[in-house]
């Protein structure tokens, strides 16, 4: 059963671009300090799904969506909501890491930056990269661009980034898909620290991640018309042991996907 | 079996080595006649000019008298003409590029600017020349003054300041947009922290890059009334003035072959001016490159 307290919520929400149904009907409880893993193959809506939560969708002109998706409650989707609020609360971190061309510092004073931070932005710079466990790599070379970090360094810069406009929710978008095993586990083990502070959505093509990281997962896919259809939902042991549909078993033995 | 006879893949096989090297020295005469031609001019001109470029040539007004004449008020009128025009066009052609990128999206209104924007990047200077006549200089009353002939040729090169412009603004990766928005930035801050100062390299190459077309522009500003003779230096905004190529045709269509000399000297400073342009473009380019 799932516990109460869920930070983030969809009901009945699916998810259109233009006239194509990309997310259909998804009810989805996100649990606070808890690691959710969104899994599925391609073309089935993950990123998608994920995107609804900041509102990173409406980049998309012809982007809409019908149900309700809740953060702390409120529907985010109101017309009085005010999307780059949410984007500070609810941080997002890329596929492909996407640190701007500038210093390692200016990276992460960005955000606090534009957000209208009024205290020590230094110790601020420091705490977040601290707390993305890259401080001790970069701590010599702040002023110097972060393009020329690794990309497993880059990544972390851009969590380092992303925790320094103290969100609540950190979404992540398949962060390991271009990293080499070794960031990858060092990135896993960065969500699981971060998990006690922070509660995060993951989309991630990598099933075993999915299973070593999470504490709950949702299968999404694509049957027919219902594109973006979530299929099961529960505590990941029990999906990755234990699926009660023939349909997330057949995914997760690697039968299709 | 081999689909083609030996005996006949060995005639083709001559054949197509002759084809490729007809075709490479067809190549090769073509890079040769044009750079060709371009040594020529160049020689050409310093024969005829070089020992005319002293600072005298430089620093003197025109004259009636070949030998004393100079180019100071064509030389000074042609550096503030462009620096009006680049400042004006500058912003003007950003500001548009921006708005099209970034805000207009897909409306018609956006593809009807573009289509014309791209029209306009053909359309003669000439014209350009009429439309600063009527606007700057009648209706505004700005006279036939250096501001009149610098808006005009902004006017002339905003076309291509905006489709440079675009580009460079294209080529900033969106995901450095999303990574900006996903912080919580505005639009306006993605825009002004994030987009412009990556794009900004490629902007300021297209900006040098047209502000050395239009110093080179006679025909728009003959049309709204540069002089030709002008024995002082511009004195402000709204003096009268002269520019390097109306000095340069008005000499060459004289008959004293002093007068000859000197347009061949006055192309070599305007060439001089021209290549120092294109190399600062260069320089500016490389260095914003290296910072970021």
């Amino acid at each position: 059963m799932l516990q109460a307290d869920p930070i983030l919520q969809t009901k009945d929400l699916s998810v259109y671009y233009g006239a194509n149904r990309v997310v259909t009907e998804v009810s989805l409880d996100v649990l606070r300090n808890r690691i959710t893993a969104i899994i599925g193959p391609s073309g089935t809506g993950k990123s998608t799904l994920l995107r609804c939560f900041n509102r990173m969708n409406d980049l998309i002109p012809t982007f809409h969506l019908s149900g309700e998706v809740l953060f702390e409650g409120n529907n985010l989707y109101e017309p009085t909501v005010d999307a780059t609020d949410i984007r500070y609360q609810i941080g997002m971190v890329f596929q492909r890491p996407n640190p701007f061309p500038k210093s390692i510092f200016d990276n992460v004073a960005f955000g606090p930056r534009i957000n209208g931070y009024n205290g020590n932005l230094a110790d601020l710079v420091e705490w977040s990269l601290q707390r993305a466990a890259i401080w001790d790599e970069v701590k010599d070379r702040l002023k110097s661009s972060a393009l020329s970090l690794s990309g497993g360094q880059q990544q972390r810069l851009c969590i380092a980034r992303t925790l320094a406009v103290e969100p609540t929710v950190i979404l992540m978008d398949e962060p390991c898909s271009s990293l080499d095993p070794i960031a990858t586990l060092a990135i896993e083990e960065l969500m699981r620290e971060l998990s006690e502070e922070y509660s995060i959505v993951i989309v991630t093509h990598n099933m075993q991640q999915a299973a070593r990281v999470s504490n709950y997962t949702a299968f999404l896919m694509a049957e027919g018309d219902r594109v973006g259809q979530l299929v099961e939902f529960g505590e990941s042991r029990q999906i990755f042991t234990n699926p009660q549909d023939e349909r997330t078993e057949a995914y997760i033995t690697g039968r299709f996907g | 079996m081999a689909v083609i006879a030996p005996t006949d893949f060995r005639k083709r096989k001559e054949r197509r080595k002759w084809q490729g090297r007809a075709f490479f020295v067809l190549c090769l005469l073509a890079i040769t006649v044009a750079l060709g031609m371009l040594l020529v001019l160049l020689i050409y001109i310093g024969m005829k000019g070089w020992s005319h470029v002293n600072w005298s040539f430089i620093s003197s007004f025109p004259s009636r008298h070949p030998d004393e004449a100079g180019i100071q008020s064509a030389l000074l009128g042609s550096v503030y003409l462009v620096i009006i025009a680049g400042i004006v066009s500058f912003v003007l052609g950003v500001g548009a590029a921006v708005y099209l990128e970034e805000y207009a999206g897909r409306n018609r209104f956006a593809r009807i600017a573009q289509i014309n924007i791209a029209n306009l990047a053909g359309v003669p200077s000439i014209v350009y020349g009429i439309l600063g006549l009527e606007i700057f200089v009648r209706s505004m009353g700005l006279g036939k003054s250096l501001l009149a002939g610098g808006f005009t040729l902004a006017l002339l090169i905003l076309p291509i300041i905006i489709i440079s412009a675009q580009e460079a603004i294209r080529a900033v990766p969106p995901s450095i947009r999303e990574g900006g928005y996903a912080l919580g930035a505005s639009r306006w801050q993605t825009i002004w922290n994030l987009v412009l100062p990556q794009a900004f390299s490629g902007i300021l190459t297209g900006v040098i890059l047209s502000v050395s077309r239009a110093i080179g522009e006679t025909a728009p500003l003959i049309v709204i009334g540069a002089l030709t003779f002008v024995p002082f230096s511009p004195d402000g905004p709204l003096s009268r003035f002269s520019a390097l190529p109306i000095q340069i045709f008005n000499w060459t269509a004289r008959p004293q072959a002093g007068f000859q000399e000197a347009a061949a000297a006055g192309i070599i400073v305007l060439l001089i001016v021209l290549l120092g342009m294109n190399a600062l473009a260069v320089i500016l380019r490389n260095r914003l490159e290296n910072r970021s």
